[in-house]
């Protein structure tokens, strides 16, 4: 399935925001083999003024080997040539970044596929916990699983059958 | 003896992060500890209170209700993961 060649991985749990295109250059930059590269952020948003911020709870250890054993998945399953994955935690603000997802291949499918099974897998197997803070000050509430996001895993699976 | 961490509102309900614990004969499975936990306390018994919902791992990797505890040096329960 994969390619031969190597596979430039970049995988991190910080609290620190990250840069988009700093982090891309870092995978690709002096690369001349790939052909395509995806990009998935994810931002803190404000829910129409309703939110101050997002505190993410993490599992230290698990967050980042759940991580790894994610993106392993990922390059079992389509040729990357690169793959990145950050996740941060601690208070995020709206508009601050709290998730990135880069992916890059010879072609333009595989990166996009295996960007989208990332999100899909790092949002229902990887250890971290949103509580919202909202705007007026109230004591917020820890944000629900959506089943949406199980299923949006799930077909990943079902691809994997067939 | 066991260490067992907990996380986003199962700690808020347990009113703890982690604990050292020695675990009866009596419990062989995460579904077993999960039901001996709630029988703890007002707080264990709301963080457990459906058992269906709160999620496991076994030295930082998933596991399901009926995986044995044997073994294990760290446990971890949590809420479905909401991160991403």
């Amino acid at each position: 399935m994969r390619e031969a060649g190597r596979t430039t991985r970049h995988i991190s749990v910080q609290a620190a925001p990250f840069d988009l295109a700093a982090e891309v250059e870092k995978l690709t930059g002096g690369r001349t083999d790939i052909g395509a590269v995806v990009t998935f952020t994810g931002l803190c948003r404000d829910e129409a003024g309703l939110l101050s911020a997002l505190e993410l709870e993490h599992y230290p250890g698990m967050a980042e080997d759940e991580v790894t054993r994610v993106v392993d998945e990922a390059e079992q399953r389509w040729p990357l040539q690169a793959v990145g994955v950050i996740h941060r935690f601690g208070v995020i603000r709206p508009g601050e970044v709290i998730v990135l997802v880069v992916t890059a291949s010879a072609h333009r499918v595989a990166a996009f596929e295996a960007a989208s099974f990332l999100m899909d897998y790092l949002k229902t197997r990887a250890p971290f916990w949103k509580k919202e803070h909202p705007a007026d000050g109230s004591s917020g509430g820890w944000v629900e699983a959506k089943a949406l996001d199980d299923l949006a895993a799930e077909r990943w699976s079902a691809a994997k059958r067939d | 003896m066991v260490k067992l961490v907990y996380f986003a509102w199962v700690r808020e309900r347990m009113g703890m992060a982690e604990e050292m614990v020695e675990l009866p004969a009596s419990v062989q499975t995460i579904a077993d500890l999960a039901l001996w936990l709630a029988g703890r306390d007002e707080g264990a018994a709301l963080a457990f209170a459906n058992p269906d919902v709160v999620r496991a791992a076994i030295d930082k990797h998933h596991v399901s209700p009926q995986t044995s505890v044997q073994g294990a040096r760290e446990i971890a329960f949590f809420p479905p993961m909401t991160g991403g």
